[in-house]
């Protein structure tokens, strides 16, 4: 998250309010959206149609919906004031023109690019490319990705626009998995808490490092105590294992000087802007944010810098430019001042962007743009761009399928709650989601499943580091427990309150006394957390060594750089490039709600025998006309012994014979084994009754009521939704067998409604018990008699 | 090639027994600026003269203070420095041996005052 300086809140709260009187809703009908709308009178036509109504009151309805409006940059792509493409180069090599501007003319973002970001040996040749042509190369495999990087090294910053503007939702995503700098993917996690509870960020900072996220980002809600965050921070970021980077996002002056301490490992929020007024109201110039690279660098400190479109248009000064061209702008500025990487992608403009035709799109086009000037991409969706859980997961899952350098740019890891910068896009309520949409796309999301026991090993471990060197350095005293209530809190509204003057006096005492990463490394060493210690010491050491500021650099829990130079994206189309090996797909695919088969019967075991069935030979046809024959499948009651709704089996065939008792008629009981369709089991129970009517039953519940001159798939009544399906209804079922054999024509009985995923839920287990019953069915075998013992 | 810290300590003196002994001091942790003009080189081996510049200044930044630095960063951002302020800081860098910073210094100083960023009297 980048640090816009505070009228950005402002420019934001104004933009909300915008949107509470409906004045930017497209279509809303007259009353406005959800905001104003109520139900006015009852029908007829004034009334509200409900089909709106029932509209209005969803959360998509929450968010804001823009004109475009090119003068104010209220526009994704290609503004109506957006410059032609165009670049002169003089004698001596010099950009004299840039995107028809003269040089004399050049506002400091312009004059930046112009000296330092311009190939001049390939600007005339990148800027005379047609702009489709240049647009295939980017997506085109076999054109290697050198050569689209060697080209975009001359192309000015409206050439870049142009070139991915004209890139359909399937091409970018071509485009980020060919062009990402990395092979390997890897993910970034917002790590605070409302609190600043050191404990807890050092315990949520150990967790995410469990999950797999690489690089954390703390904030604060109270500047004092970022020292403090800092710290427990790097402490919390090295339990469980090792390299894990992290930084604190603040001010810039004093975020350089924690990094210059060590107490972060790198920093992202060093921020450009694509207009000079925006870039000076941030009270910075290109040659300030250039020097502010080479100073991290001079420490040996990783550093990327922050933009993402909408912040111009927030502020008020877009110049009338299109958000991809300013955010073009801003990515060849970082190129320009020799920055590793960038992080865009929207980030605090992020639903600016979303608000506005194509914003989504261009959301991911900034993320090619960083990747076509060959500098590491960190991906935003780092904030919630929509109400609407449809909205902001289609936002994210475009790049979460391509892959990127960095997924998110702080996936939120805690809860919403904690989340100090505001909630993600998605957060900690989301891992299993997550997980989840990692496994059924076979994509590396560069996370892990977590177990309990782990988590709560790693918790625990980080929260008594932090305890303990807060104590070894006199700067805070937590006790034990508290280090059990941030163990097993969710967030920090499960913690009792914390002295908020504790965490002040802890960071001040930080700061007066300049402890930096050796003092962390010995509190550690003197405390017994060697294994924490020594990978403190290794993020030292790792400054010194200097390999990790090469581009798009992250380090592997063996320490390992990945980066540019030594991991480098070889993706080349189909079975090329970054490949999930075999350890991480199984690792992928071990999610916590995987169950075997076994595990998926292992209920059935509880009510085993609780229903005796036994067999009284082949079953032949019945001549009682008020005989009803009910037949269940070939595993009911012998191996499957509950319905998915939870009612033991021999309850719902108990409650069905009942509802055959009170229409006085007579139950016979057979077992189905040729068969396992419900459809069949029914009709041959039909075939044999006296009556002509049966009834059908699987061992998971699913019933119907057949008669023996239908069609094998066209009974009577069904119960298709076993897992809804209770007691009451199995004995209606009984009954209204018993009817329809007296020649009666009941109200039929009806699948209760649902809104539920109702097969998403069942149909793992139903499979399993499909099984079972298949391995019990004997095909051609006839059906038998059954006595049901008491 | 041995990888020495700004110190001069070598890397595989940097242990945690050193740590723990308290032989480290905070020079053991910063990168020499040899090491910075080596990254420089594989920057620019891999396509990126941008990175190697800034890898580069930051070479020449290593002999300056923590103080010194965040001076400097001051004196860039906008309305902060008259142009001869920032001929004083350029000199000073290039005092320190820190000439390609000088430079960009100067650089600044030209368009600051074409774009009306100095800070006047």
């Amino acid at each position: 998250m980048p640090s816009l300086h505070n009228d950005v809140s402002d420019g934001r709260a104004i933009l909300r309010a915008d949107n509470q009187d409906g004045s930017v809703q497209g279509s809303a009908a007259p009353g406005g959206p959800a905001h104003g709308g109520s139900p006015t009178g009852l029908g007829g036509s004034q009334g509200r149609l409900g089909r709106f109504t029932g509209l209005d009151a969803r959360p998509v309805n929450l968010d804001g919906v823009s004109h475009e409006d090119h003068d104010a940059g209220l526009v994704a792509f290609a503004s109506a004031n957006d410059p032609e493409p165009s670049v002169e180069i003089d004698g001596e090599g010099r950009v004299v023109q840039l995107d028809g501007v003269q040089a004399d003319k050049f506002d400091l973002i312009d004059a930046y690019i112009a000296a330092h970001g311009i190939d001049a040996a390939v600007a005339i040749e990148a800027n005379g490319l047609p702009e489709a042509e240049f647009a295939r190369l980017v997506v085109d495999p076999a054109t290697p990705r050198e050569e689209v990087v060697r080209l975009a090294r001359g192309a000015t910053p409206a050439k870049l626009a142009c070139v991915v503007a004209l890139l359909r939702p399937v091409e970018l995503q071509m485009a980020v998995a060919k062009m990402r700098v990395r092979r390997t993917p890897a993910i970034q996690a917002h790590v605070t808490n409302v609190l600043d509870d050191p404990l807890l960020l050092a315990a949520d900072a150990a967790t995410a490092v469990a999950f797999g996220f690489r690089e954390l980002e703390t904030t604060v809600p109270v500047l004092g105590d970022a020292p403090s965050n800092a710290l427990a921070l790097l402490i919390g970021s090295q339990v469980g294992a090792a390299g894990a980077l992290t930084q604190c996002s603040i001010e810039e002056a004093l975020e350089l000087e924690l990094g210059l301490r060590g107490l972060t490992t790198y920093a992202e929020t060093v921020s450009l802007y694509g207009t000079e007024q925006v870039f000076v109201d941030g009270d910075d110039t290109p040659w300030s944010k250039a020097f502010l690279c080479s100073a991290y660098a001079s420490r040996g400190l990783k550093m990327r810098v922050t933009s993402g479109g909408g912040a111009e248009a927030l502020m008020g000064a877009a110049e009338g430019k299109s958000m991809c061209h300013l955010e073009s702008r801003c990515v060849a500025l970082a190129r320009a001042m020799g920055a590793q990487g960038v992080q865009n992608g929207g980030i605090d403009g992020a639903s600016v962007v979303g608000s506005v035709p194509g914003g989504m799109r261009e959301l991911l086009a900034e993320n090619l743009l960083v990747m076509l000037r060959d500098l590491e991409s960190c991906s935003g969706n780092d904030s919630l761009v929509s109400e609407s859980d449809m909205r902001r997961t289609a936002h994210t899952v475009p790049l979460f399928l391509a892959g990127s350098d960095f997924l998110f740019s702080g996936f939120g890891s805690i809860v919403r709650y904690d989340n100090m910068f505001g909630p993600s896009n998605f957060n900690g309520e989301d891992l299993d989601d997550y997980l989840l949409l990692q496994r059924d796309w076979g994509v590396d999301g560069g996370l892990r499943p977590v177990d309990e026991a782990r988590m709560r090993e790693v918790r625990e471990r980080a929260a008594k580091a932090v305890q303990a060197v807060y104590r070894e350095l006199g700067l805070a005293d937590f006790g034990d427990e508290r280090v059990e209530e941030i163990v097993l809190a969710e967030g920090s509204r499960d913690l009792s309150p914390l002295d908020p003057t504790v965490v002040l006096q802890a960071a001040d005492a930080i700061q007066d006394r300049e402890l930096g990463i050796l003092d962390v490394v010995g509190a550690l060493e003197r405390t017994g957390f060697r294994d924490e210690a020594e990978r403190v010491l290794a993020m030292g050491r790792a400054r010194v060594i200097g390999d990790y500021l090469q581009t798009a650099a992250v380090f592997d829990e063996e320490m390992n750089v990945l980066s540019k130079v030594t991991d480098p994206n070889d993706y080349q189309g189909p079975g090329t490039g970054y490949e999930v090996s075999a350890a991480r797909r199984a690792e992928m695919e071990g999610v916590r709600q995987e169950r075997s088969r076994q595990d998926l019967l292992e209920r059935q075991a509880t009510h085993a025998g609780h229903v005796r069935l036994v067999e009284r030979g082949e079953a032949v046809p019945g001549t009682d006309p008020r005989e009803v024959c009910v037949g269940v499948s070939p595993a009911f009651g012998t191996e499957l012994w509950l319905t998915t709704s939870g009612l033991p089996a021999g309850e719902a065939l108990r409650q069905i014979l009942a509802g055959l008792e009170e229409e006085s008629c007579t139950a016979r009981l057979v077992r189905v084994r040729a068969s396992i369709d419900l459809g069949m089991i029914g009709l041959t129970a039909a075939r044999l009754a006296g009556s002509g009517i049966g009834i059908g039953l699987q061992a998971k519940g699913t019933a119907l009521i057949h008669r023996r001159d239908l069609l094998p798939l066209a009974g009577l009544e069904l119960y298709s939704i076993a897992p809804l399906v209770t007691k009451e209804m199995y004995r209606a079922l009984g009954t209204n067998a018993g009817r329809h054999a007296k020649g009666q024509r009941p109200v039929p009985v009806r699948n209760p409604p649902t809104e539920q995923a109702i097969e998403a839920r069942y149909h793992a287990e139903v499979v399993a018990m499909v099984a079972v019953e298949r391995g019990a069915c004997r095909p051609g075998a006839p059906p038998v008699d059954l006595e049901l013992l008491p | 090639m041995t990888c020495r810290a700004l110190s001069g300590r070598p890397l595989s003196e940097i242990t945690l027994e050193a740590a723990a002994r308290g032989d480290l001091s905070p020079a053991d942790l910063r990168i020499h600026p040899d090491t910075l003009r080596r990254q420089a080189q594989t920057a620019e081996q891999h396509g990126n003269p941008q990175l190697a510049d800034n890898l580069r200044r930051a070479a020449e930044l290593t002999a300056l203070s923590d103080e010194e630095l965040l001076a400097v960063y001051d004196a860039l951002r906008p309305g902060r420095s008259t142009r001869a302020d920032l001929q004083t800081v350029a000199a000073h860098l290039e005092a320190s041996g820190a000439p390609s910073c000088a430079a960009l210094v100067m650089e600044a100083a030209e368009v600051y005052e074409r774009r009306v960023l100095l800070r006047s009297g």
